[in-house]
């Protein structure tokens, strides 16, 4: 069985699953945002009923927050008055708020060999924790909040395995963008991947829930990595409920496996419209941009900070570039402001915005106007995601985003001058 | 349950923010979701739209976020179902979930026309182009999903059976 396939049958009375099989599973986390909440709460209010476990509801206002306008002040206040009336204490609100992905790992909510879903379609994030985690709909959210249960297909797997050496300023971002290059933004419909190799082995945690984040950019139901050393250094200390390692057997059966070698992988840009444009950096040729964005759940945690801050030290945002940094929670934020990083983006020139998601989705603090360009650390660049249906936005890692806000064009960090 | 209408089409990959963007998202009023309904492919889209007509695209309708705002929308602004080569997961979900019928035919998404007038049966899962004559058949529906919908809905089913 693949690891996959052992979480779900750990979660289930079913026997014997298999892929295609439709099972009823057990949810140890349900999560919810400012944007989805509101819709899951009235279904779960015209049920009339209770929550199964207050406990396992996890609500974040991180979307249109601080409060971008009074409907979404509305919104917000609707799962305000919920979370406090229905004893749901794994509210996160105000100055206690992250972007999601970000916070629940950091806060141990989530865990190796934990069933998770999320009305997010980046909830497939934790999956970088050795989690089965995926995204889901308000209505399904509002079916775990009455059952602390939830319907799945067993998707097939898809392995990827990842070998020989990362090349210089390469990150868990390129791997991605790479990956879903290879395989398309619908290579992994309905289906699992799970990712490995030495490259693997080597990426800190925080490159790896990069990785994990964008499994849902190839289609896929679920991104995972099992959980090593690394993962539980990482959750020890951490984690608020018991978890379970699991591995993936020898014979486990696959869809596919494919075999990548990171001496081929250069620094990653993928181009308008889709996340499965992925160019090599040397081919993107001469982009000027109008603005960065440095931040979200795919890459706004400390790790990112500190690179694209290696690259900013000492230098200056270009002229006409409109540089947002915006560390994905409060507890990344003091850290960087305790590393300095905070001082180092403000000398050149950068703003800092609160954790939010923000400009991710066009939602606001950084939306783009009519024929601008972005270089953005985020994990979509659909027609119209951060503004202005003529707008453009490249993905890219930290290291591009922060060398294209210094040079105002899509740069390697090696063209920025130290 | 049959549907008939006219066929508006749109290509592959059909993204979230296509269908509804996230600037409309303050607020998950069916009314006012439909009215701005595919508005970044095609603006007139939801002023043109008479009740009943039908999507037809090509694969992974649908994807990008998980808002459910997105089958609200289509639903509100009249459409009857929308036929793909393939939708991504979490539309498929949401869509059985809130009562969108969504079918899945590689030949209806690549023969229908924008324009034609289109008949589907929901139960038999055939399409019949009424323009052209042709007919095709849509891959059934997991037993499990039929049974959602027969329950009117993921909620109604739990409602049914206390559980899901």
């Amino acid at each position: 069985m693949t690891i996959a396939e052992k979480i779900l049958a750990a979660h289930t009375d079913a026997d014997g699953i298999a892929p295609g099989d439709i099972i009823k599973v057990r949810v140890d986390v349900a999560l919810a945002n400012d944007i989805t909440a509101p819709i899951a709460i009235r279904e779960f209010e015209a049920a009339g009923a209770n929550l199964a476990d207050p406990d396992m509801v996890v609500f974040v206002l991180d979307h249109f927050t601080p409060n971008k306008d009074i409907a979404s002040a509305n919104q917000c206040k609707m799962v305000r008055d919920f979370a406090s009336r229905c004893g749901v204490r794994n509210f996160f609100d105000g100055g206690e708020a992250g972007v999601e992905h970000a916070l629940l790992p950091e806060k141990g909510l989530v865990g190796p060999g934990d069933l998770i879903i999320g009305a997010d379609s980046h909830t497939c994030t934790y999956g970088a924790l050795g989690a089965f985690a995926t995204g889901v709909g308000s209505t399904d959210l509002a079916a775990a909040m009455l059952t602390a249960s939830a319907w799945m297909k067993v998707p097939e797997s898809m392995k990827f395995v990842f070998k020989g050496k990362l090349n210089p300023w390469v990150g868990g971002k390129d791997l991605i963008l790479y990956l879903i290059g290879k395989i398309g933004v619908d290579g992994g419909l309905y289906r699992v991947l799970e990712i490995e190799g030495p490259a693997i082995e080597k990426l800190d945690v925080s490159n790896r829930l990069t990785i994990s984040n964008m499994a849902i950019e190839a289609g896929a139901k679920a991104g995972i990595i099992k959980a090593d050393d690394k993962t539980l250094d990482y959750v020890k200390g951490r984690a608020r409920r018991p978890y379970t390692v699991f591995e993936s057997d020898p014979g486990a059966r696959y869809a596919s496996v494919t075999e990548f070698d990171c001496a081929d992988i250069e620094l990653q840009v993928a181009f308008p419209h889709l996340p499965e444009n992925a160019k090599g950096i040397s081919e993107v040729g001469e982009v000027r941009i109008d603005q960065v964005i440095i931040g979200s759940c795919t890459n706004g945690r400390i790790e990112d900070l500190r690179e694209a801050a290696r690259v900013m030290k000492g230098q200056k945002v270009s002229k006409g570039v409109r540089c947002i940094v915006m560390p994905a929670t409060p507890e990344i934020y003091l850290q960087a402001e305790n590393e300095g990083l905070v001082k180092t983006f403000l000398e050149a020139g950068a703003i800092m915005g609160p954790p939010t998601c923000g400009p991710c989705l066009g939602g606001h603090m950084g939306i783009l106007a009519k024929g601008e360009r972005a270089v953005a650390t985020t994990n979509r660049n659909f027609v119209g995601r951060m503004g202005d249906t003529a707008s453009e936005v490249y993905l890219a890692g930290p290291p591009v985003a922060a060398a294209s806000a210094v040079t105002g064009k899509i740069s390697s960090p090696e063209e920025v001058e130290s | 349950m049959k549907f008939e209408g006219k066929v508006y089409r749109f290509g592959n990959d059909v993204d979230t923010d296509a269908i509804i963007p996230a600037r409309y998202l303050n607020t998950s009023d069916p009314e006012h979701l439909g009215k701005h309904c595919m508005e970044d492919a095609d603006p007139s889209f939801a002023s043109k739209v008479r009740k009943g007509d039908i999507i037809v695209a090509g694969k992974n309708f649908g994807c990008g976020s998980s808002r459910e705002h997105a089958p609200i929308a289509i639903k509100a602004c009249g459409v009857s179902c929308v036929i793909a080569s393939s939708f991504a997961r979490i539309f498929f979900r949401n869509s059985f979930n809130m009562g969108l019928p969504i079918f899945e035919s590689d030949e209806a998404s690549a023969e229908i026309k924008e324009g034609d007038t289109v008949e589907v049966d929901a139960a038999s899962g055939l399409i019949r182009d009424l323009t052209t004559g042709r007919e095709y058949r849509a891959r059934p529906i997991p037993p499990f999903m039929q049974e959602l919908i027969a329950d009117g809905g993921l909620m109604e089913h739990i409602r049914k059976t206390g559980g899901i």
